[in-house]
């Protein structure tokens, strides 16, 4: 079976700016960046055939095919669990097009989370289940979900705030050097960190994402077809989704080993599907949310071992020339929040040698989703 | 404050616990206690089930003191706490509450400082929302 390893290719990406409010509504901004995607590949609209997005994307294939002018579509899929599904779009796509069922694919995201509504804040909607379980409590926000697993993760490891300081600032430290960042002219300091005010203890502000207006988009094509693009082509290398026997998603407090998430299961099928190693990652885009998914991700992907994660982003580890260089535009907690497609397509900023925060030689970067929900990962390669 | 949505596989833990019965739904068939509830059993596939009494003992495997944005009548509580409790005869189901002075006390009636991890606790139920609380046990 010829699988998909480097089958596609991301030949284009696009984005609007990113800010606490932008004027134009969700869907002008989703179609912004689609067609900025598009031009930057040299394609037109009439040649796509394919779109994937977030089940929680507002604009839907009808209304984006309509505004943009998109040809007849043979496949257009939407992927669950908020975060989660963002390097799921990109999977599916690859997935459609090296099996013949279309040829040329977009991804997007648009997101009005900086000036619209929290989400939590809308208890009619909420499902039944686990709700009745957490919110009566108290526990109401993503960050109270999460922070649950991180006092547990510091206390059985011994790591420290100093730990997810380092998370923090490493992402920092890149937005300062992105101006297309919300944070590009806001510095980051040890004592900030730790004076800030809490949200949800043992997490304080800066361990919490941004609120973000914007879109991001991305166009995937067959190798073959990548080769006459007008930019050098990103292949995906491989590509998988997690979703743990008896996972729960966010509050995953009910099975043997709540520590370990599907990160582990993408992680599986991601490196068995691959020609190198985690060793061999040249720079990592990896969902940031909140600072402690990454310590879990980096015990889930494979960088270090199980309860190694915080001890792994000691030594400027994180930093450019570090070990392992993390989210190079700034990521969700200091470029932009859009449910971490800016983290596909810094991606792929990186491996075409033009990231604001360049790696020097970069040709590997594996790219996650939300860790903590049902997730997805991607591995790219020059 | 939020009541439970409750839904038709949990509706059997509220009722119990409006009694004073912290109950857990397990398989008739194969015996594994299970949560949250729902309409089979992953271990045989067996669709009985039955809601078998624990002992209200446990420990708090983990914490969080919330602040601010909350909805309302939480932020007016804040920082209150909100633990995890293993169940010390099904350790892998983890109940999410409250750590009280006494039943009936309200989220934030104990300092968050007196909150660890690993503390033994003991349920009790809240005498006007029938929700189950947990106290600190008496050592
Ligand atoms: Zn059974």
């Amino acid at each position: 079976m010829a699988g998909l390893k480097d089958a596609t290719a991301i030949v284009g990406i696009g984005q609007t700016a990113f800010a606490k409010h932008l004027p134009e509504d969700e869907r002008t901004l989703a179609c912004r960046a689609v067609l900025a995607a598009l031009d930057d590949a040299g394609i037109s609209p009439d040649e796509v055939d394919a779109l994937a997005s977030y089940t929680m994307e507002e604009t839907d294939e009808v209304e984006l095919a309509k505004a943009v002018g998109f040809g007849d579509l043979t496949f257009f899929s939407k992927v669950g669990y908020g975060g989660g599904g963002s390097c799921a779009t990109v999977a599916h796509l690859a997935a459609a097009i090296a099996t013949g069922q279309a040829t040329v694919g977009v991804a997007w995201r648009s997101r009005k989370r900086g000036s619209g509504p929290r989400p939590w804040k809308n208890t009619a909607v909420q499902l039944p289940t686990p709700a009745q379980w957490t919110r009566p409590f108290g526990l109401l926000r993503p960050v109270d979900e999460i922070a649950l697993l991180a006092r547990r993760y510091l206390h059985e490891y011994g790591a420290t705030r100093d730990h997810l300081f380092n998370v923090a600032l490493a992402c920092r430290n890149r937005a300062n050097q992105n101006p297309a960042a919300i944070m590009y002219d806001r510095p980051l300091t040890r004592e900030m960190y730790m004076t800030a005010r809490w949200i949800s203890e043992p997490l304080c502000l800066f361990d919490n994402c941004l609120e973000t207006d914007g879109a991001l988009a991305c166009v995937i094509v067959s190798s073959e077809r990548a080769r006459d693009c007008r930019r050098a082509p990103v292949y995906v290398h491989s590509a998988a989704q997690g979703l743990p026997a008896q996972h729960h998603g966010m509050v995953n407090y009910w099975n043997d080993d709540p520590l370990t998430g599907p990160a582990w299961t993408a992680a599986r099928h991601l490196w068995k599907h691959a020609d190198f190693t985690p060793q061999d990652v040249d720079v990592a885009q990896i969902y940031d949310a909140f600072t402690p998914l990454i310590p879990l991700s980096l015990e889930g992907y494979g960088f270090c071992a199980r309860g190694e994660g915080g001890a792994f982003t000691e030594g400027g580890a994180l930093e450019i020339g570090g070990r392992l260089p993390l989210n190079t535009g700034g990521g969700g907690l200091s470029e932009a929040y859009v449910h971490g497609f800016n983290l596909i397509n810094e991606g792929v900023k990186q491996l075409r040698g033009t990231s604001t925060a360049q790696v020097p030689g970069a040709s590997t970067c594996l790219v996650t989703a939300g860790e903590g929900v049902p997730t997805s990962a991607l591995l790219l390669r020059t | 404050m939020l009541e439970p949505l409750v839904d038709t596989d949990g509706a059997p833990f509220w009722q119990y616990a409006a009694q004073g019965e912290l109950r857990v739904q397990t398989c008739a068939d194969c015996g594994e206690p299970r949560f949250p509830p729902r309409p089979c059993c992953p271990h045989c596939q067996s669709f009985a089930s039955e809601w078998r009494p624990v002992s209200g003992r446990g420990r708090i495997w983990s914490y969080v003191v919330p602040h601010p944005p909350l909805l309302p009548d939480y932020a007016e509580r804040a920082p209150y706490n909100v633990i995890l409790v293993e169940l010390a005869d099904a350790p892998r189901i983890r109940l999410v509450g409250n750590l009280v002075r006494e039943a009936g006390a309200p989220l934030d009636s104990l300092d968050p400082d007196r909150v660890r991890v690993g503390a033994r606790v003991q349920v009790v139920f809240d005498p006007a929302t029938g929700l189950p609380q947990w106290i600190l046990e008496r050592s």
